[in-house]
Parts: structure tokens; sequence; C-alpha cells
């Protein structure tokens, strides 16, 4: 890796706001990335990466500016290029591509006009050239039937192939350096491996250089070369990718990466980092990470610290970088087998706790002068689980499959259309309200999103009594108060939580007096719908080895919806895959996950970045999944399967059993190791 | 497309029942048709005759609702609420009440001096306000724009009877320019509207032009915006090509509901220029305390609101691609 | 009891009273929430709106001394017999202003004139008769030549006045200054060497100058109207200045009391609409959508109309003009309110549906907790913004649609002073040569500052309360700011 510089980053400073709130959202970065490299920028929500990309095309929104540093880019210091010239260089010399596709297109426009745009506007290509030019570009995206799309709306595109059109766009006028913020991460995964796939590739047909910002190592560790992680503001480490990976210099990376959940982390607690990130409005005396660092001296935090190289190419923040290396490399040993499962075989007893059988949930679409039902949504079409206590089933499925739907209708927030839900003998669908009411206590449930599941007017206090009061009358108010003092012990948080409202903790903290809650009316069965999607690695980890330690406590039985398969590995003992509202395949998570029967499932496998081992291209998806309105004919997975024969084509296929335990929806006997 | 129009018309039959139930019961439930006739015939020389004639000439001797003499359909259909109310579904208005003109064939002659003035304010205005927005958006930031804005808020905090009088005072009796008020056929015409029209558009400068500005930094703080600019485009191809299409979607809607009523004229406006519109003669029509005349207008203006809200939605599927009516 | 006055409570009074509690309650309440205290503290920070605020309290302060209405006791002779109290319904304001009551000309006069307006034949002592201007009764009465002793007389007046206004203001100022030091745990030194060079967290300075023009304003034309109609007459010789204070009362209980009736509609058919869906939705719908199609002010004319032929009928439950006005006043409030409701209604519907899905209200009902609880608990909290926003926002429309009511003839009743009603007395007087002005310029004026604070303070509160209003701030402003704060911090490390 040699030759000049294309793009250095000099020292780069942003703040956000002014006055006593100013936050310094990044902090005196400085790094440099080579022509036709990949340099990614790894680091948590709030750490300054975003702000660093959006510095550089000088997008940053109202209210933040750079403050000093400079940017320099094929001679020039972008940070002080008047406005006109810089736009000469966006979209031409450097491309961006953001996060939410869904929102990064003018919804008003057609996708082909937003793309010739820029040719017009840097290309002066115009009319039919234009056009021919925005077809062949669609095409290199991998757009399906390109000259239909052109003239078709965002909303008229899947989130993948919207990413696609950006990724057009970026590409237009064959950028020296592309920026892509968190490309992947509104993805599902199978899409995500299409997308990244496809930035790979057409980095190695043009020879362009990538900046690539995301919160997810193993994305890192299959895209790029080089590696530099930001915490609080500032860059703690930056060093070549695998080097990194195996041998992380700074305390922050080296926890990070044990963050990980995985197979692997199975028997044992995830390492997580005590603490959350610290507020950015106020000055540093010590060193950032000093109050979270396992490490740490006295003269962490008495003195800053300063990038300082270690080895070639390699920088680290953090004067014991000796200590913190010597003896463990951090990574994870290579995947290994699975570790044994704890034991599933005996338990399936003949009464469950929780018994979900042929559940179904439609929603009417209704149409026609008196609205009448036209079709219906399958959103969940024939679903069976079972949960036993002390055992935790996982619901995996990329978005749209139904899978939340089903957590809702087990806990009847939705009443299902059709069959069962036995718990402890009842079935739950077809009681009145006042019926399930009393049964309530049994089952709860934890949300996805930790800001929209606790009522911001509500103190923790009132939000965690809520459903005592409700379903425990006969809990008086000092026991209440007892318990709720006994929970927030219990989940972290301390009894001086009490008097404070949500908006003062961090998403972490929220989601553990969400769990609290749930546990306030002491439940037997709990359905947590993706409990840590929304929160960072460090944080996750510390959720789920919670999650964990209360179901060991307390014998709980989990229902753990999730897309994120390295999560599944960690925590369950079942696992049941969702295709557009069905199961397809279902099993202990030693067989489903190492000897996937389905193909989707094994599709889905092989999407999953590692960090451990180089992407295998093999068995890529392609495609999207279909609308549950109208769902293919046949198998539902056929139009995407590789391998679908004719009788795929025309009847789904039955239930099948692999073992006692481990049962799939598809006609063929391909079982294939994973990974 | 068909089927959601048809469904929206027939939608509209128990709104506009409901409202002239309403409207009804509002007259009735304290005001006997006895009462009615006194007010009109002039309280102090009225005899129980005269009231029985005015009663009949109007066909107001029926009972309200239910007619317990009369047979068959009749029983509904010779009642005041049938004949006074339900026929304005047939579009039969009936006569004033004061002076005993036919009010359908005053409605087609005063609506073209309401459109007259109603349809130039309608279009200058939203023109000129969109515009005036969008150079205040442009200069967002600068004291342009401050400026701006303490003008509209200042100009939004003026009666809108002040400009009236201010415009007839100033332009009309100062200046010499127009006349203070009348409305006028022929070449000359124009010579009257120009006051009244150039009065609504400044009363309503500063509320509109706040309002679409608020629309235009909404959209100018969304993500597509940012990935426009990442293309290298300049700020006036955004703003014009960009943020312009998105904010008229709300923009424009929110105009169409109100076209149908441009009709029916601006009460104020037409009173104080003695514009000889339907906004003066619903004015005329309040305080005679002309019944047919206001029972007439509350059901145009229902109707028109209704047709509005139609035109809304239709318009939706015009400006925005994301919106299928079924 | 044999009191000098007979306390006289109207239907609008005890409204407004109970409003003002309802608020004063909504404060202490809210400053032990921290999320309404959060913003409030927000609002009490942004210049524009607490200027709006002083002198809001202003006008409020007019409008209530006006709203404490009483009876007069009749002067008896015999002692110990029972006492009589004249049917004429006063307020503290009357009582305050009872010279420019009672000192009333024949007709139109200037501002500050000695004399009349118009030319009349006047008889002298002689007996000779002129056409001349005649003094008034009132204005400059003390003065033996207006002629040369007006003007002189007028500012040595208003210079007195200037001097107890400043006086006024010393006062004000400092035991605003002091209430703040009060409050924050500073001293008094600090608090005003802060509000001096406008550093204070809160617009101190802004406040107090606010309080100052306000002084300067207010006290030198109250001491001049003792000897002068400082707004001049109108056409039945009232003084303007005086009709003009009485109006503020009006406007005020239009903008408010309407507000109060129309909360409770919104808020219940609103969220209920929102939050069960089904038929309740479609009933409710249907209640908006038709009420909503009839164009406001025919509804308000058609009910407005109505009552009057009620109150024609009844005339005997209304023992005076004051009641009877009063009646009407609040008979349009209620009617604004029922025709008003139904733009909030909608709004909160719509915000109800987003709330129902979010986690917390499923997790709710989860718990099993009966809908009229996560109403009350989860949704009304969570919508009280919008309320709060909607209400102030209505506030100014309200005020300036009396006038244009009052003016088709269906606002308050022509015996009570509103702008609307003077805005349309002094409309007719815009033909006369010279033009009689200041009728309108006295209502003009008035209104415009009430609304204009209205409108300012509104502002301020939206964008306190209304989370998508992010603070715009301008990014070259920043910029300068946060260059500055970074040159500063680099010198001191």
């Amino acid at each position: 890796m040699s030759g000049e510089p294309l793009l250095s980053v000099d020292g780069l400073s942003t703040w956000i706001g002014a006055g006593d709130d100013v936050v310094r959202a990044v902090d005196q970065v400085s790094f440099e990335i080579r022509k036709g490299e990949t340099f990614a920028l790894v680091g948590e929500s709030g750490c300054g990466k975003s702000m660093t990309a959006l510095s550089i095309m000088r997008l940053l929104p109202d209210g933040a500016g750079i403050v000093g540093g400079g940017v320099h880019f094929g001679g020039r210091d972008l940070a002080s290029l008047p406005e006109r010239e810089m736009r000469e260089v966006r979209g031409r010399r450097i491309a961006m591509i953001f996060q939410e596709p869904a929102t990064s297109l003018n919804p008003v426009l057609p996708v082909g006009r937003q793309v010739e745009e820029v040719l017009v506007r840097h290309a002066g290509l115009r009319g039919g050239a234009a056009r021919a030019r925005v077809q062949e570009l669609f095409e290199s995206v991998g757009i399906p039937d390109a000259v239909r799309r052109l003239d078709e709306y965002p909303f008229q595109l899947s989130g993948g192939l919207r990413q696609r059109v950006m990724i057009a766009i970026a590409l237009a006028c064959e950028p020296d350096l592309l920026i892509a913020d968190e490309p992947t991460t509104a993805l599902d995964v199978t899409i995500q491996a299409q997308v990244l796939d496809l930035l790979a590739e057409l980095q190695r047909r043009t020879g362009m250089a990538m900046l690539l910002i995301t919160h997810d190592l193993a994305v890192v560790a299959q895209m790029s070369a080089r590696v530099a992680v930001m915490y609080a503001g500032q860059i703690v480490e930056s060093a070549r990718t695998r080097r990194f990976l195996d041998k992380p210099g700074h305390p922050y990376a080296r926890m990070l990466l044990r963050a990980l959940p995985g197979t692997d982390a199975r028997s044992g607690r995830l390492a997580s980092i005590p603490g959350a990130i610290p507020d950015l409005r106020q000055t540093f005396a010590g060193c950032r990470f000093a109050p979270r660092c396992d490490r740490v001296v006295e003269a962490c935090r008495q003195s800053t610290q300063t990038l300082g190289a270690v080895g070639d190419g390699w920088e680290v923040r953090c004067s014991r970088v000796e200590a913190a290396t010597v003896g463990q490399g951090a990574s994870p040993a290579m995947p290994a087998a699975p570790a044994t499962s704890r034991s599933t075989g005996g338990r399936q007893s003949a009464a469950p706790l929780l018994d979900v059988q042929g559940l179904q949930v439609h929603f009417p679409v209704k149409r026609g002068l008196l609205r009448r039902t036209a079709a219906m949504v399958r959103a969940v079409d024939g679903v069976d689980l079972r949960l036993e206590a002390g055992t935790t089933v996982a619901l995996v499925g990329e978005s749209g499959c139904g899978k939340t739907t089903v957590g809702k209708s087990i806990v009847q927030l939705i009443r299902p259309t059709a069959g069962r839900v036995v718990f402890a003998g009842t079935d739950l669908c077809g009681l009145d309200e006042q019926r399930l009411a009393r049964l309530r206590k049994g089952f709860q449930m934890v949300f996805q999103d930790p800001f929209s599941s606790l009522d911001p007017r509500m103190r923790v206090n009132e939000i965690l009594e809520e459903g005592m009061v409700a379903l425990c009358p006969e809990i008086g108010a000092i026991e209440r108060s007892r318990r709720i003092d006994s929970l927030l012990e219990r989940v972290g948080l301390g009894v001086a939580a009490k008097g404070r409202y949500p908006h003062e903790f961090s998403g972490g903290q929220r989601q553990r007096i969400a769990i609290a809650r749930a546990l306030a009316v002491e439940p037997k069965v709990l359905v947590c719908d993706e409990p840590t999607s929304a929160l960072d690695v460090s944080v996750q980890a510390q959720i789920l080895n919670l999650l964990k330690d209360i179901q060991e406590e307390m014998g709980l039985a989990y229902l753990f919806i999730t897309h994120n398969l390295s999560v599944v590995e960690y925590l369950a003992d079942e696992v049941a895959v969702m295709y557009l509202g069905r199961i397809v395949e279902q099993g202990t998570a030693r067989e489903v996950l190492s000897s996937p029967v389905h193909p989707y499932t094994q599709a889905l496998l092989a999407a999953v970045p590692r960090i451990n081992s180089s992407a295998s291209r093999q068995g890529r998806l392609a495609g999207d999944p279909p609308s549950p309105t109208a769902p293919p004919v046949g198998c539902h997975f056929q139009p995407r399967c590789p391998h679908a024969t004719d009788t795929c084509r025309r009847d789904y296929p039955a239930s099948r059993q692999v073992s006692s335990t481990h049962s799939v929806h598809c006609i063929l006997d391909r079982p294939r190791s994973a990974g | 497309m068909g089927g959601y129009l048809l469904r929206r018309l027939l939608y509209a039959i128990p709104i506009l029942l409901g409202v002239n139930i309403l409207t009804f019961s509002l007259f009735f439930v304290v005001n006997t048709p006895d009462d009615m006739a006194r007010m009109q015939l002039g309280v102090k020389r009225v005899t129980p005759e005269a009231i029985e004639q005015w009663k009949r000439e109007r066909e107001y001797d029926r009972p309200l609702l239910l007619n317990t003499q009369a047979e068959g359909a009749a029983r509904l259909t010779d009642t005041i609420f049938f004949k006074h109310s339900l026929s304005l579904f047939s579009f039969d208005f009936g006569r004033s009440e004061s002076d005993g003109r036919d009010i359908a064939h005053e409605i087609r002659k005063r609506m073209v001096p309401s459109l007259s003035v109603a349809v130039p304010v309608f279009v200058v205005g939203l023109a000129f306000y969109v515009s005036f927005a969008l150079m205040l958006v442009f200069f967002r930031g600068t004291s342009i724009d401050t400026s701006g804005v303490v003008l509209c808020v200042a100009a939004m905090s003026i009666s809108g009877m002040f400009y009236i009088i201010g415009g007839q005072y100033l332009v009309g009796k100062l200046w010499h320019w127009t006349p203070i008020s009348g409305f006028g056929q022929g070449p000359d015409a124009w010579r009257f509207l120009l006051l009244p029209i150039l009065v609504a558009l400044v009363s309503s400068l500063g509320e509109d032009s706040r309002l679409f500005r608020s629309f235009f930094l909404e959209e100018i703080h969304k993500d597509y915006v940012r990935t426009a600019r990442a293309k290298g485009l300049g700020e006036s191809r955004i703003l014009f090509h960009h943020v312009l299409r998105n904010a008229l979607i709300p923009i424009l809607t929110g105009a169409v509901v109100v076209i149908p009523r441009l009709f029916l004229g601006s009460l104020i406006l037409e009173s104080f220029f003695g514009i000889p519109g339907l906004g003066s003669y619903t004015i005329d029509a309040i305080n005679s305390q002309d019944f047919a005349v206001v029972r007439t207008m509350v059901f145009l203006g229902s109707l028109l609101y209704i047709v509005g809200l139609i035109l809304t939605d239709l318009s939706y599927t015009l400006v925005d691609p994301r919106v299928r009516l079924q | 009891m044999n009191l000098p006055f007979q306390p006289v409570v109207l239907w609008t009074d005890g409204l407004l009273f109970l409003l003002v509690a309802v608020v004063l309650g909504f404060v202490r309440w809210s400053r032990h929430e921290e999320h309404l205290r959060a913003p409030w503290r927000k609002v009490a920070r942004s210049r524009g709106g607490m200027i709006a605020v002083t002198v809001l309290v202003l006008y409020a302060g007019v409008a209530l001394l006006d709203s404490l209405h009483y009876r007069r006791a009749l002067p008896t002779d015999k002692p110990g017999a029972e006492v009589t109290y004249a049917p004429e319904v006063l307020s503290v304001l009357d009582t305050f202003a009872r010279p420019l009551r009672d000192g009333s000309e024949r007709t139109f006069s200037a501002p500050f004139a000695a004399t009349a307006f118009v030319k009349e034949t006047i008889t002298r002592a002689d007996g000779t008769q002129v056409r001349d201007f005649p003094r008034l009764r009132y204005g400059g009465r003390l003065l033996e030549n207006p002629d040369v002793e007006r003007v002189p007389d007028i500012a040595r007046r208003a210079l007195g006045g200037l001097a107890a206004g400043v006086l006024l203001w010393v006062t004000l100022a400092g035991l605003v200054t002091g209430y703040v030091a009060h409050r924050s745990g500073e001293t008094f030194a600090e608090v005003s060497a802060a509000a001096w060079r406008g550093e204070h967290a809160l617009p101190l300075r802004a406040i107090l100058l606010t309080l100052g023009g306000a002084c300067a304003v207010i006290v030198p034309l109250l001491v001049l109207s003792a000897h002068y109609h400082v707004l001049g007459t109108d056409k039945v010789g009232q003084d303007v200045f005086y009709l003009t204070l009485k109006s503020i009362r009006t406007g005020l209980v239009i903008g408010t009391i309407t507000t109060l009736v129309m909360l409770p509609f919104a808020l219940a058919l609103g969220i209920m609409a929102g939050y069960f869906g089904g038929w309740v939705d479609d009933v409710i719908q249907y209640l908006y959508t038709t009420l909503s199609s009839i164009p406001g002010v025919l509804l308000i004319a058609a009910s407005v109309l109505m009552m009057q032929v009620y109150m024609d009928t009844h005339a005997d439950t209304f023992d005076s003009i004051t009641r009877r006005a009063d009646f009407r006043l609040m008979f349009l409030c209620v009617i604004l309110g029922v025709t008003s409701w139904t733009g909030l209604c909608r709004l909160l519907r719509g915000e109800t549906l987003k709330l129902r899905e979010l986690d917390y209200v499923q997790a709710a009902r989860a718990f099993g907790v009966s809908p009229w609880r996560i109403m009350l608990r989860h949704v009304l909290p969570n919508v009280l913004h919008l309320v709060i926003i909607t209400t102030v926002l209505g506030f100014s429309a309200l005020v300036l649609a009396e006038a244009v009511l009052s003016y088709v003839g269906v606002g308050v009743d022509p015996a009570m002073n509103s702008f609307g009603t003077m805005i349309n007395a002094a409309r007719l007087e815009m033909a006369r040569e010279p033009i009689v002005w200041w009728s309108l310029f006295s209502a003009f004026v008035f209104m415009f500052v009430l609304v204009l604070c209205a409108n300012l303070f509104a502002d301020a509160v939206r964008d306190a309360l209304d989370p998508r209003m992010r603070e715009q701030v301008s990014p070259a402003a920043a910029l300068r700011r946060a260059r500055a704060l970074a040159a500063s911090t680099r010198s001191v490390a």
C-alpha cells in the first residue's frame, strides 16, 4: 500500500450548536485514504463518524460547522474551498450514499431523472444520451428491467433497489472517492449481502477509493483494507483491518470485538463495556474512555492521550497499549463447531408452557364502492410454536415476514384470525378482555424501540407501577414500592432512577427499564421483539447478558424475535425461521444453524457477514421477498430458490421431520454445513 | 377512480342532510313561522290575517316535520322541512323572504362580480405568496429572511378591516387612483376591481407567506435535499427543482379546497366595496334576517366545501405520484 | 350587611376567573413535571416571547380590573334603612376611570383638544351669537385661554407624567430584579449587572426595557387623561381612551373563553375517534365534517339570530343592559367554540392514531389497562403540547374574528364596547372632512399590539413545545459563534 494519498483529513474538528451546548462532534480527526483503497471508519452511534463524512463533503446540517483542520483532496483544501467550487467536487470527484434509501431519494421525481440530473450537472449530457447512460448505470448496479425502472418513483422500488439507485447516482460521474455512510444498515441481511457485493465489485471495476462508515465490525472485516475506530469524536485506533481484528490495540476496540455475540460466546457471558458513551458537550481532562476502561490507571484520567504509532501504519490512542495487548489476542477463536447447546432433547414434555397452533393473522384490504374486503394480507399464515419454561425460542426472519405480528398476537395485542394460543392450559384466542386480563400477567412483551416503548411523560416509578396496579391489585403500595426497588436493582439501574423521566436515560438504560416493567408482574413467558436491534454492540451485550441471567434466575421462557443471527447463535435453544408468514424451518439451535436444510435458511446464514472468515459468495439470494398480499403459487420461496423444481412451483411443501426436533417445509434434502 | 368519486359523492348526501337538519333546527327550535312572519312584516302593524297570508304565500302554513292531516307520502312531503330544506337538494332555492326575488336567479346574477374579484385574488395571491416565501427561504439565515418574517408577523396582526379602510383612504380618497367603492360594467370595470383585489392580496400576505415558508423549511431539512447537495447541485436548482415540487403538495392541495368556494365571494370585501356579489348578498340577508337566503347559502357553502374536498383528493393524484385513489 | 357596594358576578366574569384559576393551577402543576417545565423554561428564555408576555400581562390586568363588577349603594337619608343598590353594574376599571366616564362631551373632539371638532352657534355672555368651536366640558377645562396655554400645559403635564413613569419603572424593575435574584439565588447586584449587559439567562433586559417603554407611554397618558381626552371623543362625546380600555376585556374574553368551551369537545371527541376507530371514529368524523362544511360566519350568524329571538321573548330574564350584553357575549363564545373545535379535533384524532400504535401504549394494553385509563394516562399527556399550541395560536385569530363578526352584525351586543363596534362606528366617519381618525387609530393601535404580542407569544410557545420545530439556527451565525468559541478555548489550553 503506497502512493500519494487521495484524501488526507488533517486535524478536522466539527462542532454543532453554540454557546454552552456546543457539541464537539468531531475533534481533531486525521486520516488518509489512498487511491483505490477502502478505508473504514467504525464506531458506535454518536461517535462522530457520520459527522466526519459530512464534513468532508461539507454537507453539515444547520448549526454545525468545521471549526478547525483541513481536508486535502486533489491538492486543495476542501474545508476552505468556496461553495461554488465545492459543488464541482461533490458528485463528480467525491460521491456519497446514505443510510436511509427510503428518504434519501426525492419522492416525487422519477428515479431515472434523479440520476440524469448528475449527468446534466457534471458531464453535460442531455436528452437521449443522458438517458442511455442512466440505463447503462442501472444495469451496472444490477437493477433488473432497467428501462422500465427509469420512469418509476422511489416508492415503487424496494429498499434494496432504492439503495442501488443511490449507488447509480454516486457512480454516475465515476468519482475518485465514494463515501458510503452506513450503506446497508437499513437493509435486510440478504439485501445487505447483495449491496456489499455490488460495492466491492464496482470498486474493483472502476478503481475508486471508498470511505466506508459503519458500526458493524463484520462489514469492516469483509470490505475494507484499513480501519479507524472512533470513540467520542476522536480516532482511538487506526490499523490494517486484518491486524486490527487479530490484535486490537486500544482497550475500547478490544472490548468492542469481544462484545459481539456469536456461537463461540454461547456458553458464557458476553464481554460488555460498562457505562455509556460520554456527553460531547463537556471538555475532557483525561482519556475519554477512562471511565469505562478495564485497564484504567490514574494517569489515564489526568492527561489526554495522543494517537501514537505502535507499528507500521498502526496508531493507537492509549499510552498503555503495550499493557493492553499483552497476553491475549482479543479476537475470538475461529469458528469451531458450535458449542453444544443446552440439551433440548429430553425437554419435549407433554404440556408446554405456551403452545401456538395454526396461528393466523390476516388483515383485510378494503376496496371498491362499499369497502368490501377485496384481498387479505396474510401477515401470519399458520404458525406452530412450543415454548418450555426456562428455554429460549428464537423466531428469525427478515423485515415484513410477520415475526412481530406473531409476537403481538401471542400476547393478544392483535387478536388472531384463526388458530390457538394455549397458555398454561387455556386458549387465549376468543377470551373476552376481562378474562384475558386475569391471565395477562403470565405473558409480557419487550419492544424493539427503547425510545417509543416508554411513555415520555411518566416517571420510571409510574412506568413500573402501571402493570402491577392493573394486574396485581392485591399488592399494596408498600409492597409495590419494594418490588420496584428490587427490580431496578436487578436490572442494574439503582433506586435513584425511580423519580426520573425516560429521556434522562440512554437507549440501553431505557431497555433495562422496559425489561423491568415487563418483569414487574412476574410473567412466565416474555416475548422479546428485537430488544437489542436499536442498540449499539457494547450495549447490546449488556442487555443480552441481563436477559440470560434473568432467565437462569427466574426460569422464564423467551420468545426472542430477531433478524440478527449472531444474537440467535448466542442465546437460542430452539430456532424457527420465518418467511412470508410461515415457519419454513424449525429445530434446535445447533440443528438449524449448523446444518440448515431449507435453502432460505442456508442463504440467510450465508449472507451474514463474519469477522473471522472471508465472505463466501455462494448461496447469495437474488431479488426481494414477495408481498404477503399475493404470495407466489406453490412454495413461497420458489421464485428466489436456486433449487426450485416444478413441484415447488405447484404445491406448498408439507412439513418434513429431519430429526425428532428438526422439521422443515422443503422437499429437497440437501443439508449443508454452514459458514 | 370512478368508484372512488361515486363513493365520495354518496358520502356527501348524509353530510348535506346533516347540514340541513342543523340549520332547520337552529331556525325552528326557538322560532316559529309566526315569529318569522311578524319579523318580516314589521312588528308594529301585523294582523293575524297578514301573518296567515304571509305564511300561505311562502308555504309556511304547514307542520314542521310531520303532516298528520295529509295522506300517504304527503304526510312527510307536505311539511316545512320538506318544502324548504330538502328541496334544496334539487337546487330549488325558492324566493327571498325579504324582497320576494328568485334566489337562484340572484345567485346566477351575482356570481360574476364575486368571481371577478375572487379569482384574480386567488391566482395572483398563490403565485405571489409562493414566490415571496421562496425568496425568504432562499435567503434564509440572512437579514432579508428575518425582516421578511417580522413583516409577515406584523402584517398578520392587523385586522383585515384596517387593510380595507386604509386602502380606501389612501388609494381612493387621498391619491384618487381608483374609485373608493362600487362596481362597474364594461371597459372601465377593472378600475373598480383593482383596489379590492389589491387590498385582499396585501391582507393575507403575512399569514400565507409565513405558512408557505414553513412548508419549504420543513422540506429543506429532509434527506433527499442532502442527496441533491451531494450531487453538486446549486442552491437554486435544489430549491426550484426539488424543494418546490415537494412543498407544492401541501400548498396546492390546501389551495384546491377553497376553489369551489370562490363562487361565494368574500363577505367583508364585497360589503365594504359595494360589490354586488354573493358575499354582500349574504350579509344583506343576515341583516334583514332572511332565512331563505341564509339557508340556501349554508347549503351551497357545504356543497362546495365537499366538492372542494373531492377536488383536493383528485389533485393529490396529480401532484403526488405516491397517491392512488381507489 | 350594609356594604357600600354589592358584588356582581357576570357569566363571563365567572368564566374568566375560572380560566385564570385553571391557568394558575396548570402552572403550579407543571412546575413539578419536568417535561412541562423544560419547554416553559425555553419560552421564558425567548426574548420575543417574554416581551410579548410583559405586554399581555398589562392587557390582562386591564381586562381583570374590568371584570370585577359591582353595584353601588344608593345614598339614603335614614340610617339603618335597607340599602338599595343602583341598577347600573360597574367594574373596578370604571371606578378608576370615573372622570373619563363622567367627563363626556356632546360630540367629536380631537385628541388633546380643548374645543370641539365642529363649529356650533354659541351664545356669548353679551347675548351675541357666533359660529365657533365651543369649549369642551372636560378637555382642557382648567385653561383660561386654550390657544396660548394648551400646548405648554400638555408639555408640562406630560413631563410630569414621564417623571412619574420613570419612578414607577425604577420601582418595578427593582421588584422584578429582586424577585429573579431571590428565585435564582444570586445577589441583586449580580442579576442587575447581568441584565444590564443583556447576559442573564432570562431576557431580563428586554423585559425591563419593555416595562420601561410601557411606563413611559402609559403613565403620562394617564396623567394627561385627567385633564384631556387623550384619544379624543366619539360621535356621542364619549372618551375614546376609555372605550378602548373597555374593549380590551371583550377581546380577551372572546379569545380565551371560546377556548374553554371548545377544549372539552375537541379533546374528548378527537382522542376517542383516534383511539377507538371503527364506528366511533365514523360518527365523530361525520360530525366534524358536517360542522366544518358549513361556512363559519353563516353558522354563527344563524345561531346569533336564533339567540336574539330567544332574548327578545325572554326579555325579563335580563334585568340590565349589562347582563343582556354579557349573556350575548358568552353565547358568542359558546357558538365560536362549537364551530371551532373541529380543527383541533381532527388534529388530535390524527395524533392519537399515531400514539395508539406506539409501543408504550401497546405495553399498557398488554397489562390489560382499560382504554379510558390509557387515553387519560398515556394519550392525553402526550397530545397536551398540541392543545397548548393550538389554543395560543387560536387566541389572536379569535380577537380578529370578533371585529369581523361585529361588522357583519352578529358579533357582540351593540351596547358592549369592543374593537369591532369601535371600528364599525369609526369607519362611517372616514368620509368626513377633515377626517375623524382617532377612534380608528386607537382601535388599530390597541388591537395591533394585542394581536402582535399574542402572535409573538404563540411563536415562542410553538418553538418550545413542538418537537418538529427544530431551532432554526442560521448556519452562518452558528459557525461564527462556534469558531469564536474554538479560538477562545484554544487560547486557554
